[in-house]
């Protein structure tokens, strides 16, 4: 899986790095840096929370062939 | 024969002859009068405000135009003069998006933070109801705008300063918000009763945070783990020694940071109550949903307000139906062009949660109270991210939509568990104010509560 922000959307709430916090990082009063944008199959479970629960619904999980 | 491509207008809705276009009838019966651009101009139609046009959007292409255009622009800082005599100048509604994500942080916003506030929401409504009998009535409005001045207070500045507050401070700034009547889009100071009240009681709010610094000072400074942003404000020195931020500052800087989730959140209360007690299927449903969550006594937590899909989708479909701000305004800062339409630099530009959340194609069966859609596999909310706008959406969506979820949830978690509540009015006399740019219930709306026997 591919992961994907939309940075018109995003305003750094920082709830995907709580939940996946090898996936999210935020510095501070920034957007979301996405450090592994292909996460392993073992993080799916935490990729799909942080992008069930982002505030502003930025992020996207693409499926790769 | 020309060969310059034609700047054409976009259509202009019937009524507003007067030399103040559509302000009386904003001012009266705003409603009546977006439904009608809507239905009678489409995705784009203008009205007129003042001596300036509003460029009304919507339907989803045009709202996601209007939400996603940088601040070049569409600016938001001009678009809403009422707000000016409210905060005091030089503090505006609204900030650009990097001073928000700033703001998120410093205001603590963050999810990080949310865990702590969810426990001391849920412990200002433990007092508010410790003062109630074992039955007796409420007027929603009061009774949620009183709370949500101590909640927010709480949380955004600090228990030491939410606990030197108590009625009088809300009754204040319900006066400033009632002070925000259409007519400042042509005069923010004209002669009338609510701006006269508004201005007295931003006058009093300081003089009563005047008299809490004047106890700090002479108290002297509070041990670290006291310390609010009030005393974090104090605490910066001019090099003369003397306090950086004047009373009226400190007041100003306050009523905004508790403005945007104050009237929001306890209006979106009182529609919620309402909406369950006249549909008591979903009411059924979310309480059981409590009852099953808390069964063995657990605390209100972050975790356990994140598991009750009834209660959220029932706050999502509330705020749906009664958003509380049915109108949201920008300033064009250049020539912005929308299918054949052109919109002028310096006009107005707005969108509406009012219409947008009830288009017909986007949500079915639109004027039905219906929490289902937000459930898989509808999720109406997700599905139609620009045109489910309750908190806007895009750059300037609302930074504290996560905090007044959670804080409703909280809310309702504590009023659903041990109270029952009927309606003591006929349900069609709970009506909107649409009076003022802040819109509120009409008072009375009262409702009866009750403790619950189980």
């Amino acid at each position: 899986m591919r992961v994907t922000v939309d940075l018109d959307l995003c305003q750094g709430h920082g709830v995907c790095e709580s939940e996946a916090p090898s996936v999210f990082e935020l510095a501070k009063n920034e957007q979301v840096a996405i450090v592994d944008e292909s996460p392993s199959e073992e993080l799916r479970g935490q990729v799909e929370a942080a992008v069930r629960y982002c505030p502003t619904s930025a992020l996207r999980i693409i499926e790769e062939e | 024969m020309t060969t310059a491509v034609e700047q054409r207008r976009p259509p202009r809705v019937s009524g507003g002859e007067g030399a103040n276009g559509h302000l009386e009838e904003l001012r009266v019966d705003p409603i009546a009068l977006l439904e009608r651009v809507h239905a009678e101009c489409g995705d784009i139609g203008v009205f007129g405000l003042g001596g300036r046009d509003v460029v009304l959007l919507n339907g989803a292409e045009a709202n996601e135009l209007f939400f996603r255009a940088p601040e070049e622009l569409l600016d938001q800082a001009e678009a809403y003069p009422f707000m000016t005599p409210v905060f005091g100048e030089g503090v505006v509604f609204d900030a650009s998006p990097e001073r928000r994500r700033e703001m998120l942080h410093n205001q603590a916003l963050r999810d990080k933070f949310m865990r702590g506030h969810a426990a001391t929401i849920a412990r200002e409504v433990e007092q508010m109801v410790a003062q109630w009998d074992e039955q007796g009535e409420i007027d929603l409005l009061d009774w949620f705008a009183e709370l949500t001045i101590y909640t927010s207070s709480a949380c955004l500045i600090g228990k030491r300063f939410r606990d030197q507050l108590n009625r009088r401070f809300a009754d204040l700034y319900h006066d400033l918000e009632r002070g925000t009547d259409a007519l400042a889009f042509v005069d923010p100071y004209a002669p009338i009763e609510s701006f006269r009240r508004r201005d007295a009681s931003r006058v009093e709010l300081v003089a009563l945070v005047q008299e809490i610094m004047n106890g700090r000072l002479a108290d002297g400074p509070p041990s670290d783990d006291d310390r609010d942003l009030l005393d974090v404000l104090m605490s910066v020195r001019d090099e003369d020694g003397s306090l950086r931020f004047t009373a009226d500052q400190v007041t100003g800087m306050f009523i905004s940071m508790m403005f945007a989730g104050h009237h929001t959140t306890s209006t979106t209360a009182s529609w919620m109550i309402i909406e369950l007690l006249t549909h008591p299927e979903e009411h059924v449903r979310v309480v059981a949903e409590l009852d099953q969550l808390y069964a063995n006594g657990e605390e209100v937590s972050y975790q356990a307000l994140r598991e009750m899909p009834w209660l959220e989708a029932s706050l999502k479909e509330t705020l749906r139906m009664h958003p509380p701000l049915i109108l949201l305004l920008r300033v064009a800062k250049e020539d912005i062009q929308f299918r054949e339409f052109t919109i002028l630099a310096d006009e107005m530009v707005g969108a509406s949660p009012w219409v947008s959340n009830r288009i017909p194609d986007d949500f079915a069966d639109a004027e039905r109270f219906d929490p289902s859609r937000y459930l898989e596999p509808r999720e109406e909310d997700r599905a139609n991210p620009w045109t489910w706008i309750p908190f806007g959406a895009g750059r300037h969506r609302c930074v504290g939509s996560a905090f007044a979820l959670m804080q409703l949830k909280a809310i309702f978690s504590v009023l659903l568990e041990d109270w029952e509540f009927e309606l003591a009015q006929p349900p069609d006399t709970y009506q909107a104010d649409l009076s003022k740019m802040v819109i509120q219930l009409q008072q009375p709306c009262v409702v009866r509560y009750r403790r619950r026997n189980r």
